[in-house]
């Protein structure tokens, strides 16, 4: 009961602090690729792979009160960085959450921005497809963050290195 | 003229409830509705349990599949054409895509997903580019065109407008099954003028956009959405029925798993179990079929799996009290599932907590970091404004936090007092129940 709640507050607690939904939305979906148990159901929406039940779970968690949402004005926009409260950690404590390999990966991923992870995650959700396809998908679909050749086989071996930390020892 | 421009020699119309009248003229639509695979949704309810609590609600995904595209095409016909914006050669693509948007859909969907871990959104494109009878119908309008239908509603189509038709945050499927829902469920919440909204719909590059003039029109379709969602999507008596189909379909597989010998075997559900589904597996499976077993397991002998089928099939359903999970009542909780234990009720199948984000119906939210497109009005000076900074109603509930989460538990079985009367009793004091 309230495993996937708490599997969201754990990965929120061992990132520390993560800045921005969209970030958050991608670090999850990464994870979920990678094949750690988180069991929100994403879609590919105009910008990439995004989760109404991950937003929802959030925002049940804030007002909960085991997770703390600042807001944050940026140009033009509003960035939402989370971090988990000690109401939090008292929850977790009672949780049996294991998940070892998941501390590397996701602290790896929180040290990228959101605009590569957007390009991750996206490379990983057209998974089935060749390189080939995969690469005009994003210059099709993701036309507007103009992402570059050498980007798109940056995120290929990214999510290789990532395999690795997430394959556990 | 192609297969793609062919036009049946006399319009058909379906009589529908909500739309009056559903009109076909392509022939492509006609030959698509007549598959096996669009027909097997006609026994896939649209709102799954909903129909315990609302007993109106027994329409199924054929006819909501049918209102979609009936929207669509009116858009598509009506108002997207002759604009400049709008490629005609994009109308068949659009009016598939409406019609079929639906097609992997599973028996009960939302409990079936999340026990078998599966995704309807796949099926629908194993169905579309598989070997089925709805792919063969595809192919006959160009080696590409399944493909394409598939990438629509899979919202992986460069064509965005296309794409916003069927999928944005005021398209033909909502716009539907708002309105056909709020029918036969008989609520009177859910209404909009659908007509209006047409009306003052215009085509951009990437999604549709609605005249200034229509925004009282568009508060009325995000009111209805808002209201829907609480009194109809959320009502607690229908997820209490969601939460024993939930532990009818763990406990069959539990016991699958365990090597118990079902008195009536499970063959539509073994390769579930064994988490090796094929297209062929799953398209065998609708609501009759589980339904059948459902009655069928009320004579096993597992005493936790016939109860729960007699449960849902006979509408005995949970009862339920507020929870709120802080520490405090996580406590309580874990009090309970070890009274539950001592009394012979066993906490995992007949005590459940379930929170609103357990179903994921999603709300009106202005754009967040671009994660979502909002709905955008377009001002006689040719502006474009995001909805909630003109609408004041708009502004009040979108993007407003509202959770629930509900502990199921069944009262008849606590109040039995022929067995284990004390532990009962301390039981029913925790949940605050009268004696």
């Amino acid at each position: 009961m309230f495993k996937d709640h708490a599997n969201i507050i754990n990965a929120i607690s061992t990132a520390g602090e993560i800045s921005g939904r969209k970030k958050l939305q991608k670090i999850v979906y990464i994870a979920k690729k990678l094949s750690f148990p988180f069991h929100e159901k994403f879609q590919f929406h105009f910008y990439g792979p995004y989760s109404e039940e991950l937003t929802l779970r959030i925002e049940e968690l804030c007002e909960m009160g085991y997770l703390n949402e600042v807001r944050e004005k940026k140009a033009g926009y509003y960035q939402y960085c989370y971090s988990i409260t000690d109401a939090g950690q008292d929850f977790l404590s009672i949780q049996e959450v294991e998940m070892p390999a998941l501390e590397a990966c996701l602290q790896d991923m929180n040290e990228q921005n959101a605009r590569f992870l957007e390009l991750v995650s996206t490379v990983l959700y057209f998974d089935t497809l060749e390189k080939e396809e995969v690469t005009e998908k994003i210059f099709t679909l993701k036309s507007k963050q103009k992402y570059t050749l050498e980007e798109i086989d940056e995120a290929y071996e990214y999510i290789e290195q990532l395999k690795t930390k997430a394959k556990p020892n | 003229m192609g297969y793609s421009g062919e036009k049946l020699q006399e319009e058909k119309v379906f009589k529908d409830p909500v739309h009056r009248y559903i009109h076909v003229r392509d022939r492509v639509i006609w030959d698509l509705i007549g598959t096996k695979e669009f027909q097997r949704l006609r026994r896939i309810k649209q709102l799954g349990t909903t129909y315990l609590t609302f007993h109106g609600a027994e329409h199924s995904r054929l006819s909501h599949s049918l209102g979609v595209y009936e929207i669509v095409r009116r858009i598509v016909d009506d108002v997207f054409e002759g604009r400049p914006e709008w490629k005609p050669e994009e109308r068949l693509l659009s009016l598939c895509a409406a019609l079929l948007h639906d097609l992997g859909h599973g028996p009960f969907s939302h409990s079936f997903e999340k026990v078998f871990d599966l995704d309807h959104e796949q099926f629908t494109q194993q169905i579309i580019v598989g070997d089925t009878e709805v792919n063969k119908i595809l192919l006959r309008v160009g080696r590409d065109f399944p493909k394409k239908v598939a990438e629509v509603i899979a919202k992986t189509y460069k064509g965005k407008l296309v794409v916003s038709l069927i999928s944005s945050q005021i398209d033909a499927d909502r716009m539907d099954y708002l309105q056909r829902d709020a029918y036969f469920t008989g609520v009177s919440y859910g209404h909009f003028d659908m007509e209006r909204l047409l009306r003052v719909m215009r085509p951009r590059e990437e999604h549709a956009v609605i005249k200034q003039s229509g925004m009282h029109a568009v508060e009325d379709y995000i009111m209805s959405r808002y209201q829907m969602y609480w009194q109809v999507y959320f009502h607690p008596v229908t997820r209490s029925a969601e939460v024993i189909l939930t532990k009818i379909l763990h406990r069959a597989k539990h016991l699958y798993e365990s090597g118990y010998e079902f008195a009536q075997e499970p063959h539509h559900f073994y390769s579930l179990f064994k988490g090796e589904v094929t297209l062929t597996d799953y398209l065998k499976m609708d609501e009759s079929v589980m339904l059948y077993y459902f009655e069928a397991w009320e004579e096993e002998n597992d005493a936790i799996l016939k109860d729960l089928c007699t449960r849902f099939v006979n509408r005995k359903l949970f009862k339920y009290v507020e929870f709120h999970p802080s520490n405090s009542q996580m406590n309580r909780l874990m009090e309970l599932r070890t009274l539950f234990k001592k009394a012979g009720i066993d906490p995992d199948y007949y005590l459940v907590v379930d929170s609103s984000s357990d179903l994921p119906y999603d709300f009106y939210r202005p754009g967040e970091e671009e994660e979502r497109l909002p709905i955008h009005l377009l001002k006689n000076n040719g502006e474009i404004r995001e909805l909630s900074r003109e609408s004041e109603i708009v502004d009040a509930i979108s993007g407003k936090r509202r959770t629930d989460h509900k502990l199921y538990y069944p009262a008849d079985l606590l109040r039995d007092e022929s067995t284990k009367k004390n532990i009962k009793k301390q039981i029913r004091k925790l949940l605050e129940l009268s004696d």
